[in-house]
């Protein structure tokens, strides 16, 4: 390991190895504070980011941030590691990757794009995004191309899909039913209906998937369920016969984060190959669905690397997506305001690791979605999720996850509302998931120009779905 | 659910959740009564959060809840290590540690309580003299050092201060993070046999003190109470209280 230099400004930096250089080049956030590896000063990140971007892209096939011996992960993704699709930059430095990127981008090339995801590794990710601005991260976003589908087609261009969250704190049949009933008026839940169950006993996990599952069957919208459960609990719900679309779980970038989510690739893989065998599809065979959150590995005291030293959480945050993409998922999203003011401090770091983790998934070739949201104390409202939406939007974004009123009961943050996709869909003029936006049209839920009815409550569309809840 | 074919389908769905369904609409967006409700809700959280704790109506909120004149005087009053609100929001480790210099008066105690701030000094200024006097008049035949008040705190710094006054357990009645629909939540934590470097499976947890919408005050000082006892027979607290110890009432896990 040899110790990298740069001088700026007079001042001579030394980064005595790939991780504190990696570390120093992140963009400002409170979470490397927190971990004792971010910048001294402005100046040292930059100098850090002149020496990243003359860094090799191979440098990182041959280094590594967290060890390869000591780590499931870091051996999942270089055993994995595709050298036919890591051809077309091979020879590029990080700086010059990026600007290879926004060269394809401004061409509209997808395919070139694309098809590199599986010979790019999260670390060669990591770093060009750091050295990304935000105009950036949605310029090649927008020209990433990663499409999916279970029961719905997801990530077309022009489409804005969401995740509907109808939670509960007691997980009431009715309160459930009641939320999922408004998403769905609001032309909202084409992603999925995903319930964060407030237990996570197997026999509540059974009682939601079958209420979800009778509201999808009995109205015929292609979509598709999800309990959010441990991937143990679904594994014992396939065992029950419970009508499982998709397997959820939240995954760290390290062995140890995902050891603290008590989670192994081998149960994921298990799950996995269950809920496949179930032939639940109709226009693609995606049976998974993960989150993950810059943040995660530090909070469980998992984000060391090579020699003992704190790993930035951006980098981390993409070797996730390096566990992510193994199983083929229908859905990814990052929770991005939710772990708090200790990871990320205010609207400007939210929107930030925002728009970062939708391009560094998308890149390694993951459907990517993202919760935009925020606790009470951080230093984020209504106006921050406004903006990173609206450029999530703007860059292709899968998918985003919404609650009524942007207030989720149950887990006690604010998410999007349902009213928030439809101003990102009128703004940006996207429009729902092919399959969903047809049935909108059927239950006469969108008028003639594919606009979603402001019904009132007692309008006969809203009383044929309102039925449900007898 | 006949409600459902009245003038207004909602009724009885509305009637099963607190989720903020059917709010109607203004274009693509919130009617303005909608979003002025939903800023109203999240500006009271953000100043529970950033609210400043004013010790004297504290003192006199105790004295009025019946603790005993010479307890209040004896209320001690420590910073952790985090120096303001916005380091304490960023440096939970700070928030965990006592402030150097801290002096506390050590001895040999059954118990010692601590008044946190913790995420919303609200929940502290409206909750925790109550609390606070419910826990002490079930207490007979316990030595209690001198109440602690600490500023920018987090649960684990109930561990220093717990070790400093050579307390056998402690409780941290803290201020918790508010949400939309409660921003003045007291949590308490006990933990038996404080030191730093206490694991948060080591404490047991009782949440949502807020009368009269959450906990009251005499029924989370009984839980506690029979928390605390039931601690000092097993020698633990924490996941081994909640797996050996006797039967506890709802809500004490």
């Amino acid at each position: 390991m040899t110790a990298r230099r740069a001088s700026l400004g007079g001042h001579a930096y030394e980064f005595p190895s790939l991780v504190e250089l990696m570390a120093k080049a992140t963009p400002a956030r409170s979470g490397d504070v927190l971990a004792g590896c971010a910048a001294e000063s402005e100046a040292e990140r930059v100098a850090a980011q002149t020496v990243l971007a003359d860094l090799p892209l191979t440098t990182f096939l041959d280094e590594q941030v967290v060890g390869y011996d000591e780590d499931d992960v870091t051996r999942l993704v270089l055993d994995g590691h595709d050298p036919a699709a890591f051809a077309p930059v091979r020879s590029l430095t990080v700086g010059a990757f990026r600007e290879w990127l926004l060269a394809r981008a401004a061409e509209g090339d997808e395919a070139a794009i694309s098809g590199l995801a599986r010979g790019l590794t999260p670390e060669m990710v990591a770093a060009v995004c750091k050295l990304m601005r935000n105009a950036d991260l949605v310029a090649v976003g927008r020209r990433t191309r990663v499409v999916t589908g279970l029961r719905s087609t997801l990530g077309l261009p022009g489409r804005l899909a969401s995740r509907l969250q109808p939670n509960h704190p007691t997980d009431d049949p009715v309160g459930v039913t009641a939320s999922i009933l408004d998403g769905l008026l609001h032309g909202c839940g084409d992603a999925v209906i995903g319930i964060n169950p407030a237990t996570d006993s197997p026999a509540q996990t059974i009682a939601l998937l079958e209420l979800v599952d009778a509201v999808i069957a009995r109205y015929e919208i292609p979509t598709q369920s999800c309990v959010l459960a441990h991937v143990t609990t679904t594994l014992r719900a396939l065992d029950a016969g419970a009508p499982v679309d998709l397997v959820f779980q939240s995954v760290a970038g390290t062995q140890g984060g995902n050891e603290g989510f008590g989670v192994t690739l081998g149960q994921l893989a298990e799950a996995r190959a269950g809920a496949l065998e179930l032939g639940r599809g109709t226009v693609g065979r995606n049976v998974t669905y993960f989150e993950t959150g810059q943040g995660s590995a530090l909070s469980a005291g998992a984000h060391l690397g090579v020699g003992g030293r704190p790993v930035d959480q951006q980098t981390l945050e993409c070797r996730a997506y390096g566990v992510a993409r193994a199983f083929d998922p229908l859905l990814v999203n990052t929770v991005v305001g939710f772990i708090g003011p200790e990871y990320l401090y205010d609207g400007k770091q939210v929107v930030r690791a925002g728009l970062e983790d939708h391009f560094c998934g998308k890149l390694l070739g993951l459907p990517m979605g993202v919760d935009v949201c925020y606790t009470n104390h951080t230093d984020v409202d209504g106006d921050d999720t406004d903006t990173l939406t609206l450029l999530l939007g703007a860059a292709g974004c899968s998918f985003v996850i919404a609650v009524p009123g942007s207030d989720d009961v149950m887990l006690h943050y604010q998410s999007l509302s349902f009213q928030d996709v439809l101003t990102a869909r009128q703004v940006l003029d996207l429009r729902p998931a092919p399959e969903f936006e047809t049935w909108l049209q059927r239950m006469d839920l969108v008028d003639d120009a594919g606009r979603v009815r402001a019904l009132a409550p007692d309008a006969p569309q809203a009383r044929a779905l309102l039925a449900a809840a007898r | 659910m006949s409600g459902l074919t009245g003038a207004d389908p909602w009724a009885v769905l509305r009637g099963a959740t607190r989720a903020r369904v059917a709010l109607g609409r203004a274009g693509d967006g919130l009617p303005t009564s909608r979003l002025l409700e939903f800023r109203a809700a999240h500006a009271a959280a953000r100043d529970a959060v950033h609210a400043s704790l004013d010790v004297a109506a504290l003192r006199g909120a105790l004295r009025a809840a019946g603790v005993a004149a010479d307890v209040v005087d004896g209320l001690v009053e420590v910073h952790s290590a985090a120096p303001d609100r916005a380091t304490y929001l960023q440096r939970p480790d700070l928030g965990r540690r006592l402030a150097d210099g801290t002096d506390l008066p050590a001895g040999e105690c059954d118990l010692a309580i601590v008044i946190a701030d913790g995420l919303s000094p609200r929940a502290v200024q409206d909750h925790a003299a109550g609390l606070v006097a419910a826990v002490l008049d079930r207490l007979a035949g316990w030595t209690v050092a001198p109440l602690v008040l600490a500023a920018q705190a987090r649960v684990a710094l109930g561990d220093p201060v717990g070790a400093a006054l050579g307390a056998r357990a402690v409780v941290v009645a803290i201020g918790e993070r508010p949400g939309l629909s409660s921003a003045d939540s007291l949590g308490l934590y006990m933990t038996f046999a404080p030191r730093p470097g206490r694991a948060d499976s080591e404490r047991n947890c009782i949440s949502n003190v807020r009368p009269p919408h959450g906990l009251g005050y005499a029924e989370a000082a009984g839980t506690l109470v029979a928390l605390l006892t039931a601690a000092r027979e097993l020698g633990a607290s924490g996941v081994a209280l909640k797996d050996e110890g006797p039967a506890l009432p709802p809500g004490a896990g």
